[in-house]
């Protein structure tokens, strides 16, 4: 299958990218990984007039810590993140939602931002990110803007930039002490999408859960938060009965479709299984029981 | 539509074309340069057969645009036996049956040659989660995994024999 026909751009700095954005409008679409647009194209669900290459744009491509987060350039692919001993040292979260998306082919060319910017509730980042509470850097003609991650999923495939705007920099905040972090992905085979994934970010003082965000993927028309199960974990000890009361929660919340992958019955009830898989661990890493 | 001059080396010989801007890599490889090697199976990014090593990176070549690869570096499977000697992993997968209709080996070979650069001695494990994005609808990935570690043991025997002191 061939994609349709259009005009290629390949800028070699954000400024330049931002002119060509302006200048082609609604008509032009930024071409990172390309591992969920090429795809398309060739399926001619996308026909862009203009793309615009971002693989060539200086500086795109890194991960940061500095004193209060963890920047990672929009660029950054998805094997930088599994290579990185940062990331596993300090981003467990970040580096259980990496080893899982698609397969490691098409991770040496998807980006972070792609992922983010794509706004597909099936992909892995959104809930990841809606866990961490991450910020999202954009560049406009007007300037630099951050965008707080529960602002930027407004529709299926639909973010919350501007038409001229380009996701620069994804920014997640330091987790403080006894903080811990997983994402639980059930996927029938490699490369395919979740049937259902659970990421959660939680806090602990002893046995007691002080603070939590947790995300979910692929059960929900956006990717979405758990807010009923984060209520449900916060300032409480985490007794079996807590956390059966927070996957029901998350069960409950979502709103997923049946298709292949499953009936909605099937996935509400996996919901719940891999929300309350996916605190165990986070609680684990938080209190350094993790074996 | 744009069209766009393009220089890309691939397994070491440079080629300039002129192409459209929609030609995927894999077209270009198979249509402009006469290289069937590399095999287009699914179409849909699943399958792996159309592996490629583009600037150092194990890269599905129907998901890449010929265009994006101008000034780069590809490696394909014609690239891998050297002066008429097959590649370790070429001789891997003869020595343990790892195809039988032979259409996914090219893509198989491209990512296990990716993952061997980048961990001599991978365990299983390693091996399966390697080859993960390549699929295989016939030998099935026994024979595969068995192949991978022939080459590895292989590539991992010292050149030539020490010769005590």
């Amino acid at each position: 299958m061939i994609p349709g026909e259009f005009d290629y751009y390949s800028p070699g700095s954000l400024e330049e990218a931002v002119g060509l954005l302006q200048q082609h409008g609604f008509g032009a679409k930024l071409l990172a990984g390309g591992q969920s647009l090429i795809p398309a194209m060739r399926f001619r669900l996308s026909a862009p007039e203009v793309l615009i290459d971002l693989n060539n744009v200086e500086g795109l491509e890194y991960i940061r810590e500095s004193n209060d987060h963890l920047a990672i350039g929009a660029m950054t692919r998805e094997a930088m993140l599994e290579e990185s001993d940062l990331v596993a040292d300090r981003y467990p979260l970040l580096a259980d939602a990496a080893r899982v998306i698609a397969d490691p082919l098409v991770r040496n060319k998807a980006t972070v931002g792609g992922n983010l910017a794509h706004a597909d509730p099936a992909n892995d980042h959104p809930a990841a990110m809606l866990a961490y509470g991450a910020e999202l850097v954009a560049l406009g003609p007007d300037g630099t803007r951050t965008i707080p991650i529960d602002d930027f999923f407004v529709g299926l495939f639909e973010n919350a930039l501007d038409e001229g705007e380009i996701l620069t920099a994804i920014r997640i905040p330091s987790p403080g002490a006894n903080s811990g972090g997983a994402y639980v992905k059930a996927e029938r085979k490699v490369g395919d999408y979740a049937v259902s994934a659970v990421a959660v970010q939680l806090t602990m003082d002893g046995d007691r859960c002080t603070a939590a965000r947790i995300g979910l993927t692929n059960v929900n028309p956006t990717p979405m938060r758990a807010r009923n199960a984060e209520q449900a974990l916060a300032g409480q000890t985490l007794s079996d009965d807590v956390l059966e009361t927070a996957g029901q929660a998350a069960a409950a919340e979502c709103d997923p479709s049946q298709d292949l992958r499953g009936s909605v019955e099937y996935k509400r009830d996996l919901t719940r299984v891999l929300t309350k898989r996916a605190i165990r661990k986070a609680v684990e890493r938080a209190t350094g029981a993790e074996a | 539509m744009s069209k766009h001059d393009i220089t890309v080396t691939v397994n070491g010989t440079t080629h300039t074309r002129e192409v459209d801007a929609r030609l995927l890599l894999v077209h270009f490889l198979r249509e402009e340069l006469d290289m069937t090697g590399t095999h287009i199976g699914c179409d849909t990014t699943h399958c792996g057969a159309c592996t490629v090593i583009l600037d150092g990176r194990a890269v599905k070549s129907c998901t890449v645009f010929a265009v994006q690869a101008n000034g780069g570096e590809v490696e394909t499977v014609e690239g891998v036996a050297q002066d008429g000697e097959l590649h370790p992993l070429q001789e891997g997968f003869w020595e343990k049956h790892g195809l039988q209709c032979g259409y996914c080996t090219p893509g198989m070979i491209m990512s296990a040659k990716y993952l061997l650069a980048r961990n001599p001695n991978p365990t299983e494990e390693e091996i399966r989660e390697g080859i993960s994005g390549n699929l295989c609808r016939c030998t099935g990935y026994n024979k595969i995994v068995e192949a991978i570690q022939y080459a590895a043991e292989k590539m991992n025997e010292p050149a030539t024999e020490e010769v005590p002191a």
